[in-house]
C-alpha cells in the first residue's frame, strides 16, 4: 500500500515558485530521504505533507486517504525537528505523552506507550528532567520519543542531525537505521547531507529547484545519476564531469577527452550501445574519484587501463589519498591508496576502471548511458 | 591619554557625575534621617526618632497600605491586559502596526497629564457619569474619584491606562520570539489554541513576566506625579502613596528629619524588589552560562 501519494504538488510563494510539480509515491515501510542543496524546495514539501504549510496546488495522500485539507493532528503523523522543538517547561515524560493528552488517551494507556518507549530508546532515566538538562543527543533521543509514542502512519523527519556534532551525528545515524529496520515504520527524512541519504535510505529522492531530479534506491541514483546535477550532488569528493567527444572506430565507440592535445585521452567503451546516437557528437564524460586509481590497482581481474597524467595538488585523509590530477587537460579527482603519495608537478601512472562511466548529454544534462 | 580623551568625557565624566550625585545624595538623606533637622538641616542625633514618629503616623500607615494594594491590583491587572492584548495582537491581524502603536502611546504621556485627563474623565460633574447621565440613564453613578474607599481604584485605572502597553510590547516581543517549530510540534501533537497557550507559548514567557512585574512594582512604589494630578492624595488622605508623604513632611510641613525618614523606608521598600530580582539575575545568568 502507498504510504504517502503526491500527485503534481507545486507551492508558490508570491512571484517565487518553490515546487513545481512534484510526484511521488512512497510506499509503507520505506525510509525515504528528501536530499538536496538549501533552497530545493525540500523542507517545504516536508512541511506540507505535514500539514504546517498548504500547497498551491495538487495532493497529498497519507494512507489513501487525500489530507489537502485534514489539520495536522489528524494525518496520522509524528515529526522530528533540527531543533528537536521540546517543549522547554515540560519535563521528558510530559513532553512525550503530551500529544496523548491532547488527543484524551486514557492515563494508564499513556503510561504504557511512555514505558514502551523509553525502554526502546533507554531514555528511562531522564524522564523527570527537563529539556535543558539533556545533552544535544539525549534530546534528539527524546524528540524521536515523542514521535515514536504515537506509532503513526507516517514519520517525517526534517534535518534531525544536523545540529549534533560530527562524532554524535554518526552514532544518531546508525541509530535510527537501527529504529527503521526494528519497526519497520515509514519515514521521510529530509536532509542536505548525501552522506545520510546514502547510508540511511531506502529511497532517495533527489531535489533541486523544486523539482524531483530522480526518485531511486541508493545505488541507483549513484551508479546511475539521472542527470549532472544528482552526478555532482551524490557523492563526496563528487563525481568527475569533464567534457568529451564520443568518437567511433572498429572496436566500438571510445571517448577522447582533450581531443587533438599532446596528452589526449581515449578511452574505449564497452556495453554502452545507447551512446550509439551520439558518436561524433560532444558529451560530458563522468568517472567515480573512486575509478581512478594509482597505475599498480587491477580493478577486479579486468586488464587495467593506464593513463598518464600530471599530478597537481596531493590530500592525504589518511583512509585514503585524495588527488587532483589533469585528465586531457581537464581537472579530475582520484581516491589513491593512502600509501600512494606522488608529488605535485610529477606524471603519474593512473589506473581507470571504465566499466562504471556515465556519459551526459551537455544540452539537456541527461544521463545517456 | 589625549587619545582617549573622548572616552573619557563622554562615559567616565557623566557616570562618576552620577554616581556621585546619587551615592551622596542618598547617604545625605540617610543622615539627615538621623537629626532633628526641621526647616534646615541640622547636625544632631535622634536614633530611630523620626522613623517610630513616620511608621506610627496614620498617613503613612495609609499609605503603606494604599501602595500594598495599588502595586499589586496595578501589577497584576496591568499584567493581565498587557497579556490579553499582546496575544490579541499575536493573530496576524491587519492594521497590527497601528493598533501596537496605539496601545504603546500612552507610555509617551506625562503623568501629570494621565492624571489631570483622568481626574475630568472621573469627575462625576464632569466626565463618564456626566455623559451617562446626559444619555438619558440619570440613575448611573461612577463616583470613585470622591469615594473613600473607592478613590484608589482610579489610580490603578489610569496607571493601567498609562502602562498596559508597555507590558503588552514586552509580551508582543516574547511571543514573536517563541520557536516556530515548537508551534509546529504543538499542532502536529494536536494541542488547541487554549492548550497551546498554556502549556507550551506562555511557559516560554516567565521571564519576560519577572522582568514586567518588577519595572511595574519600581514604578508603583515611587509613584507620585501620577496620584498628585489625579487625586492629590483625596478625598481626605483616602489615596496616599508613600512618595506623597515624603513630599508632604519635607515641603509642606518643613518636617526635614521625618521626611528623609519616609524617603528611606521608600528606599528599603523598593530594595525589597529589586535585590531578589538582582539576585535571580544573576542566577539565571549563572545557570545559562553552564548550561
Amino acid at each position: 500500500m502507498a504510504a504517502l501519494s503526491i500527485r503534481a504538488l507545486s507551492k508558490r510563494y508570491a512571484n517565487l515558485e518553490v515546487l513545481k510539480g512534484i510526484d511521488l509515491d512512497i510506499e509503507s515501510g520505506e525510509f525515504t530521504v528528501l536530499v538536496g542543496p538549501s533552497g530545493c524546495g525540500k523542507s517545504t514539501l516536508l512541511n506540507i505533507v505535514a500539514g504546517l504549510d498548504h500547497a498551491s496546488a495538487g495532493t497529498v495522500e497519507i494512507g489513501g486517504r487525500v489530507v489537502n485539507d485534514v489539520p495536522p493532528k489528524d494525518r496520522d503523523i509524528a515529526m522530528v525537528f533540527q531543533s528537536y522543538a521540546l517543549y522547554p517547561s515540560m519535563t521528558v515524560r510530559q513532553n512525550i505523552t503530551f500529544g496523548m493528552e491532547c488527543r484524551g488517551v486514557a492515563k494508564a494507556e499513556q503510561e504504557k506507550a511512555l514505558a514502551n518507549v523509553a525502554r526502546l530508546l533507554q531514555i528511562e532515566p531522564l524522564l523527570g528532567r527537563k529539556p535543558s538538562q539533556l545533552s544535544g543527543g539525549q534530546r534528539q533521543r527524546v524528540a524521536m520519543g515523542r514521535a515514536l509514542v504515537r506509532d503513526p502512519l507516517l514519520f517525517l523527519f526534517d534535518e534531525p542531525l544536523s545540529n549534533l556534532d560530527a562524532k554524535l551525528r554518526v552514532e544518531m545515524r546508525m541509530e535510527i537505521k537501527r529504529l527503521h529496520q526494528r519497526i519497520g515504520a515509514t519515514i521521510i527524512y529530509v536532509t542536505h547531507d548525501q552522506i545520510e541519504a546514502m547510508t540511511m535510505a531506502t529511497r532517495i529522492a533527489v531535489m533541486h529547484r523544486g523539482v524531483v531530479q530522480q526518485f531511486a534506491d541508493p545505488d541507483t541514483v549513484y551508479r546511475y545519476p539521472a542527470n549532472l546535477f544528482v552526478a555532482r550532488f551524490m557523492g563526496s569528493p563528487p563525481m568527475n564531469t569533464v567534457p568529451a567527444r564520443l568518437e567511433a572506430d572498429a572496436g566500438g565507440p571510445v571517448v577522447v577527452i582533450g581531443a587533438g592535445r599532446p596528452d589526449e585521452v581515449r578511452l574505449r567503451l564497452r556495453g554502452y550501445d545507447a551512446a550509439a546516437p551520439y558518436v561524433g557528437r560532444e558529451v560530458v564524460f563522468g568517472i567515480r574519484p573512486e575509478c581512478i586509481a594509482e597505475g599498480e590497482r587491477v580493478f577486479s581481474g579486468e586488464a587495467p587501463i593506464i593513463v598518464n597524467a600530471p599530478v597537481e595538488m596531493v590530500e592525504p585523509t589518511g583512509a585514503e589519498t585524495i588527488v587532483l590530477l589533469r585528465l586531457g587537460g581537464e581537472p579530475a579527482q582520484a581516491r589513491i591508496s593512502p600509501d600512494v603519495r606522488p608529488a605535485p608537478g610529477e606524471v603519474a601512472p593512473f589506473a581507470l576502471d571504465t566499466r562504471r562511466i556515465c556519459l551526459f548529454d551537455p544540452e539537456t544534462e541527461r544521463l545517456i548511458a | 591619554m589625549i587619545r582617549r580623551l573622548p572616552e573619557i568625557l563622554t562615559i567616565w565624566v557623566p557616570l562618576l557625575l552620577s554616581a556621585a550625585h546619587l551615592i551622596a545624595f542618598t547617604l545625605w538623606t540617610i543622615w539627615i534621617s538621623f537629626t532633628p533637622s526641621t526647616l534646615v538641616p541640622v547636625t544632631g542625633w535622634v536614633g530611630l526618632r523620626n522613623y517610630s514618629s513616620v511608621a506610627a503616623s496614620r498617613n503613612w500607615q495609609i499609605a503603606f497600605d494604599n501602595l500594598l494594594l495599588f502595586g499589586s491590583a496595578f501589577v497584576l491587572l496591568s499584567l493581565a491586559t498587557g497579556l490579553i492584548l499582546a496575544i490579541l495582537l499575536d493573530q496576524r491581524i491587519r492594521g497590527e502596526n497601528v493598533l501596537r502603536s496605539i496601545f504603546l502611546y500612552p507610555l509617551a504621556v506625562s503623568f501629570v497629564v494621565t492624571g489631570t485627563v483622568w481626574s475630568w474623565l472621573l469627575n462625576p460633574g464632569l466626565g463618564i457619569q456626566k455623559l451617562v447621565h446626559d444619555l438619558g440613564w440619570t440613575s448611573f453613578r461612577f463616583d470613585w474619584l470622591i469615594d473613600r474607599d473607592m478613590a484608589i481604584w482610579t489610580i490603578v485605572i489610569a496607571a493601567i491606562w498609562q502602562s498596559s502597553g508597555f507590558a503588552m510590547a514586552l509580551f508582543l516581543a516574547g511571543l514573536r520570539s517563541v520557536d516556530a517549530d515548537l508551534i509546529k510540534a504543538a499542532q502536529i501533537d494536536g494541542a488547541g489554541p487554549v492548550r497551546m497557550y498554556r502549556r507550551v507559548i506562555l511557559p516560554t514567557l516567565w521571564p519576560i513576566t519577572i522582568t514586567v512585574i518588577v519595572i511595574q512594582l519600581q514604578f508603583a512604589i515611587s509613584t507620585f506625579d501620577l496620584v498628585r494630578a489625579l487625586t492629590n492624595g483625596g478625598p481626605g488622605i483616602a489615596t496616599q502613596l508613600p512618595a506623597l508623604v515624603v513630599y508632604d513632611l519635607m515641603f509642606q510641613r518643613s518636617l526635614l528629619g521625618r521626611g528623609a525618614a519616609a524617603a528611606v523606608l521608600m528606599l528599603l521598600i523598593l530594595l525589597a524588589v529589586l535585590l531578589p530580582y538582582a539576585a535571580w539575575r544573576y542566577l539565571q545568568r549563572r545557570r545559562a552560562i553552564h548550561a
